[in-house]
């Protein structure tokens, strides 16, 4: 089971895509066959953390089977800590997300539901890839289902959306696969592994090798995506259905930084550090104003996700292992939460047809129940202690401050209060105050089973993830610490300088 | 090794003839009236034929027969069963969808099989006259079949545009065999390998050389050559453009492998950077002019260009890597575009009432089935993994990153990103709900019959092997690049089928 369960978990929504083209359209025929093979596949990720080693080095449930002799690719999976959760969080989210598009989706079900289980799939085999170029196909192939659906249902002009989304994402991972091509033609080989030891020992000319960190940097750093690289974010979210565009942004971009350029180039990402950081701070800031200043709230969400990725992106670069561990951390908290903000946000969407902010108001006495999640959500995302998003925010930001520079700590943590603000503001105008003529007019009905079937979980989610970190940390230091060779205890205070010497950490890897 | 008969050499082709000869002498006893439809079906049977002969010349020796004219070896049966697939698929589509009647239906099967007959043999040629004769034969077919529409004003335009300027095309490679005689005295493929280094007049090699690449260049549409290349698929039937685009570009692209990898090997550091430029600019040509098209055959026409384009970049790797990635890709873009063109066959029908990218608008609402196949063959003509389109462009561009021409592959990647808004334009414009606000007649839902349905399904099939397995047909080409690299070492015109040793 251990040897073919990643195979499996790729193949349950592939093989539900199959099934859901092949089934008749008819009724709700699709919504039920997505549904199980996404509860199905769920369970199957739940096999991972429940036979994970703690404590064990390297990959576990690995394959490694050759798959196209010439280029020699290799279907090479398997997962460490830092990508057991995620895996279970693409799990976790894949039912949600079809239970959210349960009755938003009304045309074309079967094309829908389908191209959302090939989504699946290929999120799932961008987690669990470790070999370059089967990455890279997954991470293409996610591609295509998006932009497909966008453009099916968006709400305004998807098409333009969808090109918008496709062309961002698409363009940079041009100069990545050139610089995965590279990669294998100077060594014959694209296994992570194998590559990562290679670079360690510095078996690439260093500035052919800086480009091609480059092209890997950049191709993620567009798909999280960090400031300015945006562009795509806002459109999108407001385009997306609602079970897409809660996984759209973020975690595939984010671990990829982790484990494709910040593991696999550790001497080039020290080197763009310093910038990034820089950058992270700023669209921490950037994003919370803007959000601030947003009257549709699908665009406030994107430029608050902007906010917070942008300060993953802070931990990551940072180069702490707490901070690592907090992004880690911070990414499923922050999937979680803003699935549940998509898909509370979409049911206002469904009720009122209307993403204006100012159109609404007033409605906590007529949707108590959504209210209340909203409320909790919202406080989570703030990083309410006792809530998920505490715990990650707090671990990079005191990583930062103690092991980067107060200053960035501090400006950092300002976005975080601006974070507050928009949120606690946005919270207001939605539910309180007086009630506006567009609650008054439409009657909506507050929370039906399935939506509270799927809401309530999320919520209980983050309140575990607040208060018992401890149930997921060890499992994610495991995957970080081999990442953090250069932090010891008797470094604390590791000054990050581009001109860090090379031979250190040529000896720290070893 | 020499019991070979000659025969069996050009099984494929001789079947070939032999199937369109039985489809016109069928064709003129039928009385008038009688339905032509079938002459199809017989055209089909004798292209299957043709491809399961190819498949067993395997069994024959390699060697060359006919006075060292024509060679079998892996190379040519990779590309024979190529264009007879190709082949096999545009007359299936042409079934379901030549109007009954009024069109002279068993010409049109004829000159398809004829076409194939000369596409094939030019596969297989090794000795230049033959060439220029396969190719005639070849284009000869190619130039009326583009202007059947006869009624419209655009068919006979293409024809006519079409045949001038292809006319040229071979002027110009038939006074580069003439040069290359001049120079080494000999048009057999492997003598001339041999001679051009030492030969006395080397600048008459060059130019000879110089103006082959040009007639070349001009049948697979690289720019500076394509200009026919819009009009011709804009007045062409659909089904035609289907076997324009792919199955003659698919023997340029063998007769140029051969002519640059076998008979100048010499040359490499001449025609290299020339093809070097030429593969930019059909690339960059192609992408930029069709991001500005709203007919949709003049797009995919602009996007063959590009094709081109990235197909010549494979021509930047290294002998056996350059060859296979080249052989690969002409086979991924064979499957993709011919599977478009079905598509856009059945959508926008014969007559083409529906031209436009706004046209195809809401496709996948009114034809769930047509509208997902669209999608998806364009998204292989992005280059998405898991699709021909991707394994095609990645072996291109991993040959020439191999080969040294890192920015070439820089250039072609960002291009193919530029070719994925208008490939996406018309993938979304078909996922998008139809505005109903404009009122027009309800358009007719395409039907789907069983002989499109077998074409379909045989592109589709060809697309995904070639993205999720392209270990088999990948193997097959570098076979196919083995034999190309390594000529006999002795042949002489004269010796009838000479057995052809591999190289250790």
């Amino acid at each position: 089971m251990n040897e073919s369960i990643l195979t499996l978990i790729l193949l349950a929504p592939l093989a539900g895509a199959v099934l859901v083209a092949l089934a008749p359209d008819r009724g709700k025929l699709s919504n039920w066959i997505a549904l199980l093979t996404s509860l199905v596949s769920f369970g199957l990720t739940l096999h991972l953390p429940a036979h994970f080693i703690l404590g064990q080095n390297g990959f576990q449930f690995e394959i490694n089977y050759p798959w196209i002799e010439n280029p020699a690719i290799f279907y090479h999976v398997g997962v460490d800590g830092l990508s057991l959760w995620l895996v279970v969080l693409t799990g976790l989210l894949a039912p949600v997300g079809v239970l959210a598009s349960w009755n938003a989706i009304t045309e074309r079900r079967k094309i829908f539901f389908a191209l959302f289980l090939v989504q699946q799939t290929a999120m799932f085999g961008v987690f669990v890839s470790l070999d370059l170029m089967l990455y890279y196909g997954f991470w293409e192939l996610s591609l295509v289902p998006m932009a497909i659906l966008i453009a099916m249902y968006g709400r305004k002009n998807g098409p333009r959306a969808a090109i918008r989304f496709f062309l961002f994402t698409f363009i940079p991972s041009a100069p990545l696969l050139v610089a995965i091509l590279w990669l294998y033609a100077r060594t014959g080989s694209s296994d992570f592994a194998t590559l990562q030891i290679l670079i360690a020992h510095g078996s690439f000319p260093a500035g052919p090798l800086c480009w091609a960190a480059f092209a890997f940097l950049f191709a993620f750093a567009v798909k999280v995506p960090i400031f300015p690289l945006h562009g795509w974010l806002a459109d999108t979210f407001s385009e997306a259905p609602v079970a897409l565009a809660m996984v759209v942004a973020g975690k595939l971009g984010l671990y990829s930084m982790l484990r494709f350029h910040v593991a696999l180039f550790p001497v080039q990402a020290r080197q763009a550090a310093p910038y990034l950081i820089a950058v992270a701070v700023v669209g921490v800031l950037y994003g919370a104003c803007l959000a601030l200043v947003q009257r549709d709230f699908w665009r406030l969400l994107a430029f608050a996700a902007l906010s917070h990725l942008s300060l993953i992106t802070l931990g990551i670069y940072g180069f702490t292992q707490t901070g690592s561990s907090g992004a880690v951390y911070q990414i499923l908290s922050h999937g979680i939460i803003d699935g549940a903000l998509f898909v509370l946000l979409g049911i206002l969407y469904d009720r009122y047809a209307s993403s204006q902010i100012a159109s609404y108001g007033g409605l906590a006495s007529s949707l108590p129940h959504t209210a209340t999640l909203f409320v909790i959500t919202a406080l989570a995302m703030i990083g309410l202690p006792m809530l998920s998003g505490f715990v990650g925010e707090f671990l990079i930001l005191s990583s930062t401050f103690t092991g980067v520079s107060r200053g960035w700590a501090i400006a950092a943590s300002l976005g975080v209060i601006l974070g507050a603000a928009y949120m606690l503001w946005l919270v207001q105008r939605l539910f309180y105050g007086p009630e506006s003529t567009l609650a008054t007019s439409k009657r909506a009905v507050d929370l039906q089973f399935r939506e509270s079937a799927l809401l309530w979980p999320l919520a209980t989610l983050m309140l575990v993830m607040g208060v018992a970190p401890m149930l997921w940390l060890p499992s994610i230091e495991t995957g970080v610490h081999p990442l953090q060779w250069k932090e010891s205890p008797a470094y604390p205070h590791f000054a990050l300088s581009p001109a860090a010497p090379n031979s250190s950490h040529g000896e720290g890897q070893r | 090794m020499n019991s070979v008969p000659d025969i069996f050499r050009v099984l494929p082709e001789v079947i070939l003839t032999l199937t369109g000869v039985a489809v016109m002498l069928i064709d003129g006893s039928l009385p008038s009236g009688f339905p032509r439809r079938p002459l199809g079906w017989v055209a089909a049977v004798g292209t299957t034929l043709a491809l399961w002969a190819s498949l067993w010349q395997f069994s024959l020796p390699q060697g060359t027969g006919f006075y060292g004219t024509v060679e079998t070896s892996a190379f040519t049966i990779f590309f024979h069963v190529l264009i007879c697939g190709i082949v096999l698929v545009a007359l299936l589509l042409s079934l379901d969808t030549l109007p009954e009647g009024s069109h002279h239906q068993g010409e049109f099967y004829a000159l398809v099989a004829f076409g194939a007959v000369g596409m094939c043999l030019l596969s297989g040629a090794v000795e230049l006259l033959l060439v220029f004769i396969a190719l005639e034969i070849s284009s000869i077919s190619t130039y009326i079949l583009a202007g059947y529409r006869k009624d419209t004003a655009r068919g006979p335009e293409a024809a006519i545009k079409y045949f001038l300027l292809g006319s040229f095309a071979t002027g110009f490679l038939l006074y580069g065999v003439a040069l290359i005689f001049g120079a080494t005295g000999t048009t057999q493929i492997y003598e001339i390998a041999r001679l051009a280094p030492s030969a006395d007049n080397h600048s008459f090699v060059l130019a000879g050389l110089g103006l082959m690449l040009v007639g070349i260049l001009f049948k697979v549409s690289a720019a500076p050559f394509h200009i026919w290349t819009p009009d011709v698929y804009e007045g062409a039937p659909s089904p035609v453009v289907a076997l324009l685009s792919t199955a003659p570009k698919a023997a340029a692209f063998a007769l140029l492998l051969r002519v640059v990898y076998e008979m100048f090997p010499s040359l490499h550091g001449l025609w290299s950077p020339l093809l070097w430029i030429v593969a930019v600019l059909s690339m960059t040509v192609g992408n930029l002019a069709a991001l500005r098209q709203e007919n949709v055959k003049r797009m995919l026409a602009y996007s063959s260009i590009a094709h081109a384009g990235y197909l010549l970049a494979a021509f930047a790797g290294l002998g056996t890597s350059g060859i296979a990635a080249a052989s690969f890709y002409t086979a991924a873009y064979a499957a993709m575009n011919v599977g478009v063109f079905a598509v856009i066959t059945l959508v926008s029908g014969y007559d083409e009432e529906l031209p436009l990218v706004g046209d195809f608008r809401g496709l996948i609402y009114r034809s769930p089935l047509l509208g997902s196949l669209l999608i998806f063959f364009l998204v292989s003509l992005v280059g998405i993994p898991f699709t021909g389109g991707f394994f095609g462009k990645f072996y291109a561009f991993s040959a020439a990153v191999g080969g040294g021409a890192v920015w070439l592959a820089i250039i072609g990647l960002l291009n193919s990103g530029l070719a994925a808004a208008y490939y996406l334009r018309l993938a979304l414009a078909a996922a998008q709900r139809r505005a109903a606000k404009e009122g027009d007649a309800e358009v007719p839902t395409p039907q789907v019959g069983v002989a499109v349905g077998a074409a379909l399904l045989l592109a589709v099939a060809a697309t995904l092997v070639l993205g999720i397995a392209p270990g088999e047909v990948l193997r097959a080409a570098e076979a196919g690049a083995h034999t190309l690299q390594s000529p006999p070492a002795l042949t002489a015109p004269t010796v009838v089928g000479v057995a052809m040793q591999q190289k250790p």
